[in-house]
């Protein structure tokens, strides 16, 4: 069964049915990666184009290893080497690289709304690998699997998603699509890098999304804890006064992790700064499922080419 | 120049109280009589019954582009989609390529409004050298060449020491300072700062930056004297504060745009991106929309005025953190403000005129927005009741950039008389 729909622009418009679609298929996927021969003739004679505006190792690898197992041709694009520098507009980038038939289009951009602007001139598939500061829906759902592997579900689970929330597609898919499973979803960091206002807007979840008034209440009991990457630019930014302060005050360590539950699990979508946000007894502990969230990203984003892309 | 006899028409002019079916007498362009079953001879007879007559609308906002950007819209184009839209009266901000901040290039745009001879175009000048907010233009010897405003629209003078001078220096040459206010807390934003900014990951423009600047204007008014305008206010605080700054009888003025009281910030999540939502100031919550539409009502708003910011589509059709900011809106500003205003029942059919005409031609002290005996016949007729359907591709601008394509409205701009000569026939 395919999704009924051309395009994954964000986990905001998917339905948890959709949602749990996308999530059992990768379950199926996530054996592939085990075989002797990791591959699968199923997208055979597709084409897939990675244009990738923003420098991406993790996210990128991984669609290609995605698209390579299931047979399908790849290409990748990066900004430093397409016609952007040349002054081309992205419509005509992506109207020229429609006109090559290709069957999806996996982006990622700097700016929020990228991905809807082209995905309104192609018949490809547009698959948002991260548009600005809005969503990752790839890595929310990647995020999602690896939680229900651990916790067999989502309903009731109290999720903690500490740092730059404002800049963060990350904390955002993982909003919407956690509070949309049943899960309670706790915001913390400092103020200034918290968007106001958001959790008002997501109404229609079993869960919920809030912020927490510390990062210790966040952590209190929590079943999750994702922690956020700090980008070194928002110290220049005037957002928080520097890293060693911010790694003291929202930083994880093992005796702030006290506070979960024992059988707590710590995420973080990488890149890690060790001793920033994360200490590495934490990010290298028993808690951490960090390269398990790796590995499940490759079997979550064939998931998604297969359902989109492997349609008649 | 023939003579021309209006008749049957409903006559709305808030500056003569009156609202009711009357003749209107032109001669020589001017208002000769108005009355009741007038009739003379050699006159053309324009029957405007079932239709509204009113004092060609003024609009104390827009942006022409010429010089230098004439690939979006020039004078003569922003002219025509004026009258299209029922105004007489236009006032072009310094914004263009060179800023008018200097007497040659208000000559330039004075005649070469003259030489198209539609609307009647009114240069506003810059406050600064340049719009560049280090030191005063030549706002004398604007002045004497057609200026009707200081602005530096666009680019607030983030300077208060030097908005101080420019008002103290303003008073004495009797023009009004019209300030976009938005302080640097805005700075590198692209919609409004809320609940959808933080929803759409996109970089917000708090109210507050609004309001901080309304508030240091209305000081400065009250300590220069100097009248000051808030051009195309958004923000429910701001509005407060131009309500409490008439209170105390302070010279200070206030416009809005449609768009700020027909639209809000969610149309940004429910259009997905589409650029045509992003402008400066962006558009607002709805509590501030509601605010937007009580000003209105209780007679705090002095004016619409556009804000008509023409832009080719490439510089729309771009990402929306690197769109450009602006919509078009001589062609819409009628039938949003009568449907949304008029037909919603937030104001009568005078307040809505007063809006249009009398109010921005009183806030500029501009020879329009009344019918009075012996003033210039710049008559706008319109039906409030037909229905239209706003199509962008017949718009007299050469730009299109409008979210309000494909609205049905009511509201038409019938016809439109310049100085006595009819320049739009529908």
């Amino acid at each position: 069964m395919p999704l009924l729909r051309k395009d994954l622009l964000g986990t905001r418009e998917l339905s948890p049915q959709e949602a749990t679609l996308i999530l059992d298929t990768a379950d199926n996927f996530s054996e592939v990666g085990r075989r002797q021969i990791k591959k699968v003739p199923t997208l055979r004679g597709k084409t897939i184009i990675n244009l990738f505006f923003e420098a991406s190792t993790r996210t990128r690898t991984s669609f290609e290893i995605a698209a390579k197992r299931l047979s399908a041709d790849s290409i990748n694009i990066s900004a430093s080497t397409s016609s952007v520098v040349k002054g081309e507009t992205l419509l005509d980038t992506a109207r020229n690289l429609q006109a090559m038939d290709p069957d999806a289009i996996v982006i990622r951009h700097s700016s929020s709304g990228a991905p809807h602007m082209i995905a309104k001139v192609v018949d490809a598939s547009v698959i948002n690998a991260g548009d600005g500061a809005n969503e990752h829906p790839t890595q929310g759902l990647l995020d999602a699997l690896t939680i229900r592997q651990k916790k067999g579900g989502f309903a009731g689970l109290k999720v903690a998603i500490i740092g730059d929330v404002l800049h963060s597609r990350v904390a955002r898919s993982n909003a919407h699509l956690l509070s949309k499973l049943g899960s309670h979803v706790w915001l913390a960091g400092p103020r200034t890098l918290m968007p106001f206002g958001f959790e008002k807007l997501i109404s229609d979840a079993e869960g919920s999304v809030r912020f927490a008034g510390s990062m210790d209440e966040a952590l209190d009991a929590a079943d999750v804890v994702m922690m956020l990457r700090i980008q070194l630019e928002r110290q220049s930014g005037g957002f928080f006064p520097s890293l060693k302060e911010y790694s003291i005050h929202f930083g994880l360590n093992r005796r702030r992790l006290e506070r979960a539950k024992k059988d707590v699990i710590v995420l973080h979508p990488g890149p890690v700064n060790r001793g920033v946000e994360i200490d590495s007894d934490v990010a290298d502990g028993p808690f951490s499922l960090i390269l398990d969230q790796v590995n499940n990203g490759v079997a979550v984003r064939m998931a998604v080419l297969y359902l989109l892309a492997g349609g008649e | 120049m023939t003579n021309l006899l209006i008749k049957s028409g409903h006559l709305v002019d808030p500056s003569q109280n009156i609202d009711g079916i009357k003749d209107i007498l032109v001669r020589d362009g001017r208002i000769s009589e108005i009355g009741d079953s007038l009739s003379a001879d050699d006159t053309e007879v324009f029957d405007a019954s079932g239709l509204i007559i009113a004092p060609g609308f003024v609009d104390l906002h827009v942006h022409l582009r010429e010089p230098g950007q004439e690939y979006k819209e020039t004078i003569e184009s922003g002219a025509r989609a004026a009258l299209a839209g029922g105004f007489t009266s236009i006032c072009c901000m310094p914004n263009t390529q060179p800023v008018n901040d200097n007497a040659a290039v208000t000559s330039y745009i004075v005649e070469r409004a003259s030489t198209a001879g539609l609307a009647r175009v009114y240069p506003i000048g810059a406050i600064t050298a340049g719009s560049r907010g280090e030191a005063l233009a030549e706002i004398g010897e604007m002045k004497r060449a057609g200026i009707v405003a200081l602005s530096d629209d666009g680019r607030a003078v983030a300077d208060t020491n030097l908005m101080r001078r420019a008002m103290e220096y303003a008073r004495d040459f009797d023009l009004p300072v019209v300030d976009h206010c938005q302080d640097s807390c805005a700075t590198g934003g692209v919609m409004h700062e809320g609940d959808y900014s933080a929803l759409l990951g996109l970089k917000g423009m708090p109210a507050l930056a609004e309001d901080i600047q309304v508030a240091r204007d209305i000081m400065l008014a009250e300590l220069t004297g100097a009248r000051v305008h808030i051009a195309h206010i958004s923000s429910a605080r701001s509005l407060d504060l131009v309500r409490e700054a008439k209170a105390r009888s302070l010279p200070v003025t206030c416009e809005i745009t449609p768009h700020h009281f027909t639209l809000t910030d969610e149309e940004v999540h429910r259009r997905e991106y589409d650029t045509n939502t992003k402008m400066a100031p962006p558009l607002r919550s709805r509590t501030h929309v509601e605010a937007m539409i009580d000003g209105l009502r209780d007679g705090t708003i002095d004016a619409i005025a556009t804000d008509h910011a023409p832009h080719h589509a490439n510089e729309k059709m771009l990402e929306f953190d690197r769109a450009a900011f602006g919509i078009v809106g001589l062609e819409t500003a009628l039938s949003l403000s009568v449907d949304r205003l008029l037909h919603a029942g937030v104001v009568n059919i005078t307040r809505l005129v007063d809006l249009l005409s009398c109010g921005p031609a009183r806030v500029f002290r501009l020879k329009a927005g009344t019918l009075s005996k012996g003033s210039l016949a710049d008559i706008t007729i319109f039906d409030p009741n037909a229905e239209i359907t706003i199509d962008a591709t017949k718009f007299k601008s050469k730009s299109r950039n409008t979210p309000f394509d494909g609205w049905k409205l009511k509201g038409l701009v019938s016809s439109v008389f310049v100085g006595g000569r009819q320049r739009l026939k529908e």
